[in-house]
């Protein structure tokens, strides 16, 4: 579980969030959305250790990250940051290997190798392989970050926009595939999106942020209403239900 | 990493290690002294001959050309900025004001003191020179190396200043253009611990490609970002100020072998830094063979021909078309 108390955070005088408290128990999908600056990503940079904490507490499974050491929480939590850009020329499958590093610390054992065929796989990535990350188009690279995250082989994947560059077919695969990780191998995911939809599809649970704040939380049924998504957007946005899942016309 | 990967690097690196193999022997016969292969054994002053003078100036040719085409990788992993060099940046420039103030306070000074005087002086100078270089804009890459001209040359042009009040000038170039005339038996095995540095830079290659990824991957990764800088800060300033110690700085090694490298078999560092260091020995070996040939029986320094070689090479480099442009 992944327990947040009372974090706040502040840049200079302008604080960022404020009071955050949010247990995320193991295994699901928890989608974390809310408008552009309300304190998503800030939030998952404390989680992963990438800030200080400067107030508060955060623990996962009882670990807490301001005091467990670097390399033992990079074999339990694993993130992508939303604008991971990596500038190596490095090959697919040496970047995806590079997610094994804090188990081996370098030393690739047979089983590492499978696990990244495996990440290979699972991200649709084994013909591109071989190929120089700087090569690949912008969706090509993100599956390849995503891969190297999972390769990582954490109970805890954070995922920071990772639908970013995906076109929809991909976008789709990737929510399966996190689906598929969270349900087979009991995977805890956090990721942030911004298409509300793939959240209605794919998440057990929805977190909704604005202004440093958690204003909603629950499941897609209960969070996705007009009433609520107005209080978290401003603005006016009609919701349909089809085969039981909420769709939100947020396009119109 | 995996055998498919590794393979096309590591054909590169036995015929790089022909190719060295091939210059040392040649290192070893040419010159203004007749040392022939065949009176080496059967001339007791010849064999002495290649045992005070052609071998030293030969291995030292080696760990020179391989330490600064290392030191310059990991100055670009640091920097994560593929222009820099430790002898542009300000590291070479710091090594020599170490020089040449123990040089004017103690002028008996053994190379070794001398060596931790230029290792204390780089050590600082390329602090100061990354410290600067990760607060420039990201967007602006070019504003790294620049800056590391610039102010490489302000250090530089402290450390000329000084030489000349203290009419210390001629020595001066002694440490600012790289000759290996001077090295014989005894003048030249500091450069080992060069040598012992690279054997570090291996052990920790992994961490190093996966710093190069910048500073929230490795914390990802549960690497130690801070750590892993200043363990590559003292393999870059231990190196650079060996060299400049014992034979002088010499350009342009440090940015066009990585940069070539780089563009042939990309920036894994643990399949790439074999071929680094040997393609640095192989092009620092090479230039000294043609500095003592181009002028027979007079030799031309090294840190002039490469000058000129380095220079043109890395002309080529800016103005070919970028790999799968
Ligand atoms: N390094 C920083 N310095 C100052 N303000 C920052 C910094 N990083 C983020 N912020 C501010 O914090 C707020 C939240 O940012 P962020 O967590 O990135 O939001 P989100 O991911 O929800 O879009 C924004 O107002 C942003 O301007
Ligand atoms: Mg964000």
């Amino acid at each position: 579980m992944i327990r947040i108390e009372n974090v706040s955070l502040k840049h200079g005088a302008a604080s960022i969030l404020y009071d955050i408290s949010l247990d995320i128990p193991k295994g699901g999908i928890t989608a974390l959305i809310g408008p552009n600056g309300a304190g998503k990503s800030s939030l998952l940079s404390l989680i992963a250790r990438l800030q200080p904490l400067q107030s508060g507490k955060i623990s996962i499974d009882g670990f807490p990250v301001d005091k467990t050491p670097n390399r033992d929480l990079a074999k339990i939590i694993a993130i992508l940051r939303q604008d991971s850009i990596v500038t190596s020329r490095l090959r697919v499958r040496e970047l995806v290997g590079f997610g094994r590093f804090p188990h081996g610390r370098g030393r690739l054992t047979s089983e590492d190798h499978a696990v990244i065929g495996q990440s290979l796989q699972q991200f649709d990535l084994t013909d591109l392989a071989d190929r120089f990350l700087e090569t690949l188009s912008g969706g090509q690279r993100q599956r390849a970050l995503v891969a190297m995250a999972f390769a990582q082989g954490t109970d805890y994947l954070l995922l920071d926009e990772p639908l970013n560059n995906l076109d929809m077919y991909f976008s789709r695969e990737l929510m399966r595939s996190l689906r598929a990780i969270a349900d087979d191998a009991g995977k805890t995911v956090v990721i942030v999106l911004h298409d509300i939809n793939q959240a209605a599809a794919h998440a057990d649970r929805i977190v909704a942020m604005k202004a440093g704040r958690i204003i909603a939380d629950g499941t897609p049924a209960e969070l996705l209403t007009s009433e609520t998504l107005q209080r978290i957007f401003s603005f006016d946005m009609p919701v349909i239900t089809i085969d039981g899942t909420p769709v939100v016309m947020h396009f119109r | 990493m995996t055998s498919a990967v590794l393979k096309p690097v590591s054909s590169v690196t036995w015929i790089a290690g022909l190719v060295l193999a091939i210059l040392v022997v040649a290192s070893l016969f040419v010159g203004v002294s007749d040392v022939s292969p065949g009176r080496v054994f059967s001339d007791a002053a010849v064999f002495e001959l290649l045992l005070v003078s052609r071998l030293p100036r030969t291995l030292a040719a080696l760990l020179v050309g391989a330490g600064m085409a290392i030191a310059g990788l990991i100055m670009q992993t640091l920097a994560r900025n593929s222009y820099v060099e430790p002898s542009t940046a300000g590291t070479a420039q710091s090594a020599e004001l170490g020089v040449l103030v123990v040089t004017l306070f103690w002028p008996s000074a053994s190379l070794f003191l001398k060596s931790i005087a230029a290792t204390g002086t780089a050590l600082l100078g390329t602090s100061i020179f990354l410290m600067t270089a990760h607060r420039l804009l990201p967007t602006q890459p070019f504003l790294v190396p620049l800056f590391g001209i610039v102010y490489g040359g302000v250090v530089g042009a402290a450390v000329t200043f000084i030489a000349w009040q203290a009419d210390l000038l001629q020595y001066l170039s002694v440490w600012t253009n790289g000759d290996f005339s001077g090295v014989l038996r005894g003048r030249y095995e500091l450069l080992w611990i060069g040598a012992a540095m690279l054997i570090v830079a291996w052990a920790i290659a992994d961490r190093l490609t996966i710093m190069a990824m910048g500073r929230d991957a490795s914390i990802g990764l549960g690497v130690d970002y801070a750590r892993m800088l200043q363990l590559g800060l003292v393999i870059v300033s231990v190196i650079s100020a060996l060299c400049t110690v014992v034979v002088g700085t010499i350009p342009f090694v440090g940015i066009v072998v990585p940069n070539i490298v780089s563009r042939l078999a990309g920036d894994n560092l643990r399949s790439t830094l074999p071929v680094v260091a040997l393609s640095g020995a192989i092009l620092v070996l090479g230039c000294d063979i043609l500095g003592r040939l181009v002028r027979y029986p007079y030799e031309i320094p090294v840190g002039t021909v490469m000058g000129c070689v380095g220079g043109a090479i890395f002309l080529w480099l800016l103005f070919r078309r970028p790999a799968h442009g």
